[in-house]
């Protein structure tokens, strides 16, 4: 029995951490690696030639000046998401935390945010439609009130819309990671910034935003993803016509062109861990929490 | 072994004359060849046997499946998936399914890949009654239009069993997939916010109808659409507008870069839904559309129209394609279930959607005359016309958009294809979005 348990407290971490292991490896690193394959297997238009081992689908993506128009073009997505959610993020999270007191109406407050999550992605954006088309309720009243004459056809069918969509949906979880690292700050140690002369602006700057550096830290690292890996929005909401990295995969899959979809999602794996290693490194994410 | 019992189930003596008779004898009969043709031995064994077909939300829906379980002995069960889930199952899981349901213009994809095994014509009692243009000479009628690109005969027929080629229509007896059902697409329209007649493809490129026009999202099919237009507009004579040269696929993503820099596209649409709703929203006038959405368009009471245009149409098909895995009674089963699945009543639930199923002969027998006349004849509703949900969809005296069975499909321009330069195209239309 004692031999049981030494054994047992010897390997309880590797115990504890391996039904998450489990997952990731069969759900995550195993699908990567069938995915390195095909990107490594030779395309002849048609047909995957299973075992024709080639960089062929590589050369090609680097060879093609779609591939940069198609990066930029997903930066700058990302860019802009990014800009927008971290200040919505953040003062929402700052407005539930300290603006707030009673702690039911915070979570009451929290819970409603997720209420757009309740639904479908698809259904999601489909409802813009009849919200932001050109006989939709905003163009209605823009004409009602005689803003413009004409509807505003720029609302629908752009990357306005996509924005509005992606900044409806991930700006949750800009604010999760947020609103939990500013819970934790310590309360003491805004009331020592004011005892010590601080102004408003120079607790937020001094003491609030590098203690919820973490926070945005985690919640960028998510909205990266989440805008690198969206193609539905980008279908329905621009109406097809924004190029980014996935639009142009998720065609290449329609047209059953596995090899150099493959090739093309391992480089986009490899740009969003890229940027998330450049976020870690601004960040020591670990060592703050 | 396994191989050896499959083979005795289609060389069963009695199989083709017994088939005739209901679905329901015919799907013992079936498993029945085994024991020598006791069939009745049997009947609990096929009873456990389930079929799962796996194809488009069009065709693989509730009411059918209950319609085939009510005549078979067997359990059908239809999975509905998006074209991109249904090719990448059928071509990495062939095993996740026991008939996959793949457009036509995958079968240059499908065929080849080894997972799929001919049917035996000689072991499918409707084949007879199965429409010509699946056959030689690739003709639905002798005076029909052959159409450009990926015409069905022409990916039809395979040399043998376990064959992966392609041969001429009609050589042999074995077809590389069954043919389910087919249609004619058009350009749907908004009759009432364009107020004139319209009556060629070049309209979907006037630009009288900048920030109005809608193209499907799918590289190859949008571009087949383009190309009706701009060929209709009489600025381009394509070789082939199914299989197009680089030089004209490089000429039509110029010209639709072009257009989309002048704003004339709305918007690229990719599922059923947004073509309905941007019709009904007027957010497009004019729009490559598909038959069923017209009609759902139609439903909530907007005017909309499934254009006849003088070009003719772009068609499609659909095949069901039999997983090499299915063989000794389920492959019995298979066999009867295409058989039922040819023998009428599907035909006639999928006409009142306005698809045809490839044994129209067999579908009016069991199609009231008057529905007949409205869906097959194109004459004017002698009595209300309801969908297969109970819907009422036409009043009396209504004519179906582009006419009779033969004014649709005796007249395709092109086939849905999937164009040698398939990857060149994709990189280009990838260009064109991001243009």
């Amino acid at each position: 029995m004692a031999a049981i348990n030494a054994i047992f407290s010897r390997y309880a971490t590797a115990l504890q951490i391996s039904p998450l292991l489990i997952t990731l490896l069969f759900f995550l690193i195993g699908p990567v690696i069938v995915i390195v394959i095909i990107s490594l297997w030779n395309f002849n238009g048609f047909m995957m030639v299973e075992g024709d081992w080639t960089f062929s689908n590589y050369i090609k993506l680097f060879s093609k000046n779609l591939t940069l128009d198609n990066y930029l073009q997903t930066l700058k997505m990302l860019a802009i998401t990014l800009a927008i959610t971290t200040v919505l993020g953040f003062t929402l999270a700052y407005f539930l935390v300290f603006d707030l007191i009673q702690l039911r109406t915070k979570l009451l407050l929290f819970l409603l945010c997720v209420v757009p999550f309740w639904t479908s992605g698809v259904i999601r954006m489909v409802a813009w439609l009849p919200f932001l088309g050109k006989e939709g309720i905003i163009n209605q009243a823009v004409m009602a009130v005689g803003i413009s004459d004409t509807p505003l056809e720029f609302l629908l069918f752009s990357e306005f819309a996509v924005f509005l969509s992606y900044i409806q949906i991930f700006t949750l979880f800009m604010m999760a990671p947020l609103f939990n690292v500013m819970a934790r700050i310590n309360r003491d140690l805004i009331e020592a910034a004011k005892d010590n002369g601080a102004s408003g602006l120079q607790i937020l700057m001094h003491v609030i935003i590098p203690l919820c550096k973490p926070g945005l830290a985690i919640g960028a690292i998510f909205v990266t993803a989440l805008v690198a890996s969206d193609f539905t929005a980008i279908r329905i909401l621009s109406g097809a016509q924004v190029g980014t990295v996935m639009a142009s995969m998720s065609n290449q899959i329609y047209n059953v062109q596995y090899p150099p979809a493959s090739a093309s999602a391992i480089v986009l794996l490899l740009a969003v861990l890229l940027i998330v290693g450049m976020i870690m490194r601004l960040v020591d994410v670990r060592k703050q929490l | 072994m396994k191989r050896i019992k499959s083979h005795k189930i289609e060389t069963g003596v009695s199989r083709r004359s017994v088939l005739k008779g209901t679905a329901a004898v015919a799907g013992v009969a079936a498993a029945g060849t085994l024991s020598g043709g006791f069939p009745t031995l049997w009947a609990q064994d096929i009873k456990d046997i389930t079929v799962r077909t796996v194809g488009m939300a069009v065709s693989n829906m509730k009411p059918l499946e209950d319609m085939a379980n009510e005549a078979l002995d067997f359990t059908v069960r239809q999975t509905a998936a998006e074209i991109p889930a249904i090719q990448s199952r059928a071509l990495t899981q062939p095993n996740s399914g026991d008939l996959f349901e793949p457009p036509y213009m995958l079968m240059k994809f499908m065929w080849p890949s080894g997972n799929f095994q001919a049917w035996d014509t000689t072991k499918l009692p409707e084949w007879d009654t199965v429409v010509d243009l699946y056959k030689a000479p690739g003709k639905i009628w002798p005076d029909a239009w052959f159409g450009d690109g990926q015409n069905p005969s022409t990916v039809a027929y395979t040399s043998g069993p376990d064959s992966t080629d392609f041969v001429e229509a009609g050589s042999t007896q074995w077809i590389t997939n069954h043919p389910v059902l087919h249609n004619a697409d058009t350009l749907g329209i908004r009759p009432d916010l364009i107020g004139r007649p319209i009556d060629s493809w070049a309209e979907l490129v006037n630009p009288e109808f900048a920030g109005k026009a809608a193209l499907v999202a799918f590289p190859q099919i949008g571009l087949m659409d383009a190309a009706q237009a701009f060929q209709g507009n009489g600025e381009i004579e394509y070789g082939d507008k199914g299989n197009m040269t680089r030089e004209e696929i490089d000429y039509s993503i110029d010209r639709l870069i072009q257009l989309k820099n002048d704003g004339h596209w709305r918007v690229l649409w990719s599922t059923f839904n947004e073509s309905v709703q941007l019709m009904v929203e007027g957010e497009v006038v004019i729009q490559s559309m598909w038959s069923p959405a017209v009609t759902a368009v139609r439903e909530q009471g907007v005017p909309c129209i499934y254009q006849d245009l003088k070009e003719g149409y772009r068609s499609w098909t659909l095949g069901h394609l039999l997983p090499k895995h299915v063989e000794g009674k389920k492959l019995g089963a298979v066999y009867d279930y295409v058989t039922w699945y040819h023998s009428g009543p599907a035909g006639a639930f999928f006409a009142r959607q306005g698809y045809y199923v490839v044994t129209p002969d067999n579908t009016q027998k069991h199609l009231p005359e008057a529905e007949w006349d409205f869906w097959f004849e194109g004459k004017p509703a002698t009595v209300d016309i309801y969908s297969p949900f109970g819907k009422l969809m036409e009043k009396v005296g209504a004519v179906r958009d582009g006419g009779s069975y033969k004014n649709r499909m005796g007249r395709v321009a092109v086939w849905n294809s999937v164009m040698n330069e398939n990857e060149y195209l994709t990189d280009r239309w990838n260009e064109f979005i991001a243009a």
